[in-house]
């Protein structure tokens, strides 16, 4: 009750915090999918690339994210921005770039084989081979990756307060601080509502980028 | 139209060897005309299909197709000259039937709205009605139309040379039959030169003007469907295609080939004493007897009649069964066997008489390719 209380008392706040951990998660992640894309598609030509890619990306994604906030700090305070936003985002880019990248690579080294005969004995040059027939098949499988790395990073972000960037996880750090219940339950309510939305709306999305046929019953009129 | 020069294809296995797929393979197919390559798995048939089109680069020979040795043109452009059917169909599934028709069209630039009118010209000619499958997704179609539409698919530029790779190996035998009669009617019309990969010898003996025999990469007989079952070239050979190799050939004969004229005959108001005097002048043992129009209506057999007198009218018996002048052998000799005949009346479209086969014409024709080759008889 008294949660709701303070909740009531404090939609502006929310509001804005809620946009300040969206904006974080969604420029890191809309990063993410102009690096990770092209990474994975690129390392399909090679396989030895891809296995180290792959194996670097998982690494990277098994450092605690307290520590890798920690790591950043002396790092990109050569530039200015030890703290705050940019190392939240550049957090979230580089945790979102496993799921990202694999599900690229696996998507499309999963095309059936003959697909990409087909599409190569009537002529098609391996770029529109990607564009007309890998990519578009590709796409339920990468969107599958962009799911997984928003709703992770939804979290991730949460812990990006200790590095000043704010966001949802202020309510938490401050509820814990301050031993205020109210604000650790909203915070952590508002955490997991905004993952649950995320990925309701991204599966909608995938759905609609999904080429007709895919979602089609075989048989169906 | 498609010249094939000693060309070779060796890949290096992993382990250092190296695979003679395609020895010095020499072969023409001419215009017009399907070329069956045939033999087992691993043979070397399918690597010589792809050299064609360059899926598979050779490593040694001439390639020429359509008079241009394939060295000087660019591969992309090769492909979209040549159609290209594979066993798997491989139509897109994210792309429309019609769509999946255009591909080569809108690679090659046509125009959207000429190329669209091709996809329902197309879809018309295997029987699929536009209006239903354009719009549709592979997905929403069984095997056998998706393989009908793969095969439109590389029609959709006209080209002039159609590679398939065991085009109908996925569908199974009933439709299999139906795809391949509708596609030898499409070919009588477009006269497409067409290398075809296969490795049921049924099939290829159905389809194909030439038939390449390979094996272990070597070309080991190219030949007409006929001269290959009547002299295979080696043991290989004779044991691919089978110990019933020569009743295989009663398929690509006609009944025509083999009747013999229909001009001793008699009518239903003839005297039976006639033709009793007609069978033995021509040493026949049985007569058939036709209807005013020329019609098969019933026969008198000699042994029935020796005594009797009368009309022909009195005496004739039904013809248990007849075949059309156009069905193969391998019809007519199974209907002989079921009605347990040495003869049988063959009549038209229409039912009227124009002669009738023995069994004896029939071993007689095909023994006559044994006998013409004197090694032959000898083995």
């Amino acid at each position: 009750m008294e949660t709701l209380v303070f909740i009531s008392q404090n939609l502006d706040l929310i509001f804005e915090r809620t946009v300040q951990h969206m904006s974080i998660v969604c420029v890191a992640i809309g990063l993410a999918i102009v690096t990770g894309v092209p990474v994975g598609i690129l390392i399909t030509l090679n396989q030895k690339a891809a296995d180290i890619v792959l194996y670097i990306a998982a690494i990277i994604i098994t450092i605690p994210s307290i520590a890798l906030f920690g790591l950043m700090i002396p790092v990109l305070s050569l530039i200015g921005q030890g703290v705050g936003y940019m190392p939240a985002v550049i957090a979230v880019l580089l945790y979102s770039q496993l799921p990202i990248i694999r599900n690229t690579y696996t998507a499309i080294t999963n095309v059936d084989p003959a697909l990409r005969e087909a599409a190569r004995g009537l002529g098609m040059t391996p770029i529109q081979r990607l564009r007309r027939v890998e990519i578009p098949l590709a796409i339920p499988v990468v969107m599958a990756g962009v799911r997984i790395a928003v709703v992770m990073n939804i979290g991730i972000t949460a812990i990006a307060t200790y590095i000043g960037a704010g966001g949802l996880g202020a309510f938490i750090s401050r509820g814990i601080s301050q031993s205020d219940p109210r604000q650790l339950i909203t915070g952590a309510l508002m955490v997991s509502l905004l993952a649950i939305v995320s990925d309701y709306f991204l599966l909608w999305l995938q759905k609609r980028l999904t080429p007709a046929s895919s979602s089609a019953p075989a048989g169906g009129h | 139209m498609i010249k094939l020069e000693k060309l070779s294809k060796i890949f290096e296995t992993p382990n250092g060897g190296t695979v003679m797929a395609a020895d010095k393979v020499s072969l023409e197919v001419a215009k017009g005309e399907i070329c069956v390559l045939l033999g087992p798995s691993g043979c070397g048939k399918t690597t010589t299909l792809k050299m064609i089109n360059g899926l598979i680069p050779k490593t040694s020979g001439k390639i020429h197709v359509a008079g241009r040795d394939t060295d000087t043109i660019d591969p992309v452009e090769l492909r979209r000259s040549i159609g290209y059917v594979i066993q798997q169909i491989g139509l897109f599934p994210n792309m429309t039937i019609e769509d999946n028709i255009c591909i080569v069209p809108d690679l090659l630039g046509w125009e959207r709205s000429k190329a669209r009118k091709r996809a329902a010209e197309l879809l018309d000619l295997v029987n699929l009605d536009p209006s239903i499958f354009l719009k549709r997704f592979p997905k929403e179609l069984s095997g056998g139309q998706q393989q009908r539409v793969g095969v439109i698919r590389a029609l959709a530029a006209d080209p002039p040379v159609l590679l398939m790779d065991e085009p109908f190996g996925a569908i199974d035998p009933i439709n299999r039959a139906v795809i391949q009669d509708e596609f030898l009617r499409m070919q009588t019309e477009l006269r497409k030169t067409i290398a075809f990969v296969s490795h049921d010898i049924d099939e290829a003996i159905k389809m194909a003007d030439k038939i390449a025999i390979f094996r272990d990469g070597k070309l080991e007989q190219f030949d007409s469907p006929d001269d290959l079952l009547a002299r295979p070239a080696n043991d290989f050979i004779a044991s691919f295609l089978g110990s019933d190799r020569t009743l295989k050939r009663l398929s690509l004969l006609k009944v025509s080939d083999v009747m013999l004229s229909g001009r001793i005959r008699v009518s239903a108001q003839d005297d039976v004493a006639t033709a009793r005097d007609m069978m033995k002048e021509a040493g026949h043992k049985n007569i058939v007897m036709v209807g005013p129009r020329g019609r098969a209506r019933g026969y008198l057999h000699l042994n029935d009649v020796v005594e009797a007198s009368g009309t022909v009218e009195e005496h004739y018996q039904a013809l248990p069964t007849t075949v059309n002048v156009d069905a193969d052998l391998r019809t007519a000799v199974s209907r002989m066997f079921r009605h347990d005949m040495t003869w049988m009346a063959c009549v038209d479209d229409d039912g009227f008489f124009k002669g009738f086969i023995t069994q004896r014409a029939i071993s007689h024709q095909l023994g006559a390719t044994y006998r013409d080759t004197p090694t032959e008889g000898l083995t």
